[in-house]
């Protein structure tokens, strides 16, 4: 296995189901020889599993025998939700949490203030029902918000749009 | 054994400093290449603008099981979170381009109250403590989010590129904290008398301390092209507060400013009676037990 095969199969510590690269976190991976170095980029600013997928990506790629592994981080370009992969987006909804949904680049400019919770239609990753609220913009982890379904009632979370 | 921490510490395993972040510097493998200015001026910036994410987190950070609701604990302290993500980053940064050997952990925790450099409305008590409740804390959420938001809107454009990385990701999470805030604000002001008349007393706590927000400092005035000059602000800032206070029905706090004490306010490290609480609070710990591991 490439020393990327390798990188993109380690998981998401915070979302297991998910690798770091259907998370679009996974930047770039470079091998010469013996030697590798990974570029991983933050989602949120103060996530904290950024320590962990570093130290799974050391872990992993120094099994599989690579004898340096250096992991380097990206700020920029940000970190947003539409790099998470199709693949990802799958597997997320399987796993009864909602994935985002695109939200294109940012425009340039003052950003809009929304008075209310922007009326997206997340459908529902149990039932598929489009009824669904929003219960809290924030929560169990930085990426993610709470909703309801109206139709089986059941609370569920989604991977908000960043 | 001297130290009952050194029973937790395995000899072969990596040791962390116990009340410190203790992990990888924030900006590990970072590009960061420092501009050609003014080094002291450009550390001393990243110092104010960490101090305003770092003190600030601290106290949302207070009402962690304390909000009127479970969903508010989570969201307090998610915004929280994300400004102690800045802090770490912006405090490195500073570390760094002040190359005298102080990390992100010696700076939030070994400075005294002079030392500190964030804006008085970041250290004030607005709840849950006696300054405050919950109606002053969404106060001091709007007013410091819709500044800040605007700040790191304009600071995307710095020179220097980890202060315009940092805020293009700083922008993404403070437009979830100010809709959060605004969102609050229209439905305490539209909820019952009581709870109106909270929301405007909150606005009349934190209001005093907004002039200050837009002075522009001595540092900033030194880091043309890299630094925000904070009086540009004020027209983004009155363009969002008006129309939160137009949908909700409210007028501007008529109230007077707290005046810098003879010229000198946060940015100068004088600060106001609450911060020698607040890093009493923040820092005892690590200050109590020096070097802990585990």
């Amino acid at each position: 296995m490439s020393a990327r095969q390798v990188a993109e199969q380690v998981l998401d510590p915070e979302l297991p189901v998910l690798t770091l690269a259907d998370l679009g976190v996974l930047r770039d991976v470079r091998e010469d020889g013996d030697r590798v170095t990974v570029t991983i980029t933050p989602t949120y600013s103060g996530c904290p599993a950024l320590d962990e997928m570093r130290a799974d990506l050391v872990t992993r790629l120094t099994d599989a025998g690579y004898a340096a592994v250096e992991v380097r981080t990206v700020l920029h370009p940000a970190w947003t939700t539409d790099w998470i992969s199709e693949d990802g987006r799958r597997k997320l909804a399987d796993h009864g949490i909602a994935p985002p949904q695109r939200v294109g680049p940012r425009a340039v400019g003052p950003v809009p203030l929304n008075l209310e919770p922007p009326a997206r239609r997340v459908p529902c990753p149990r039932c598929g029902s489009a009824r669904t609220t929003e219960l809290s913009r924030f929560g169990s982890t930085a990426c993610k918000a709470l909703r309801r379904c109206e139709d089986c009632r059941e609370p569920f979370e989604q991977i908000k749009e960043l | 054994m001297d130290n009952a921490y050194d029973g937790l510490t395995d000899a072969g395993e990596e040791r962390h400093w116990a009340f410190g972040t203790g992990f990888t510097a924030a900006l590990a493998g970072v590009d960061r290449a420092i501009p050609d200015v003014d080094r002291a001026a450009l550390a001393a910036y990243c110092l104010m603008l960490g101090d305003d994410a770092l003190v600030y987190s601290q106290r949302l950070a207070e009402w962690c099981s304390r909000a009127p609701e479970l969903e508010e604990d989570v969201a307090l302290a998610n915004i929280a979170l994300d400004l102690l993500g800045q802090a770490r980053l912006l405090l490195t940064r500073a570390g760094e381009v002040e190359a005298a050997g102080r990390d992100e952990d010696t700076l939030a925790y070994l400075r005294d109250e002079r030392e500190f450099r964030n804006v008085r409305l970041t250290e004030i008590d607005c709840g849950p403590g006696p300054g405050g409740d919950f109606g002053t804390t969404i106060a001091r959420l709007l007013v410091l989010s819709t500044w800040r938001l605007a700040l790191l809107g304009q600071l995307t454009a710095s020179a220097d590129p980890v202060l315009a990385a940092v805020a293009a990701k700083g922008v993404k999470e403070l437009a979830y904290h100010r809709d959060h805030a605004a969102q609050w604000v229209l439905r305490l002001a539209g909820g019952t008398d009581v709870s109106r008349a909270r929301m405007i007393a909150g606005l009349e706590r934190v209001w005093p301390f907004t002039d200050e927000l837009f002075t522009t400092h001595p540092v900033e005035a030194a880091l043309p092209g890299v630094a925000v000059d904070p009086a540009t602000l004020r027209a983004e800032f009155d363009q969002v507060i008006d129309t939160v206070f137009g949908a909700a029905d409210l007028d501007r706090p008529e109230v007077r400013q707290v005046a810098p004490l003879a010229g000198q306010a946060g940015r100068d490290g004088v600060h106001t009676e609450a911060m020698g609480f607040l890093l009493a609070e923040m820092q005892h710990i690590a200050r109590s037990t020096p070097g802990a591991v585990w």
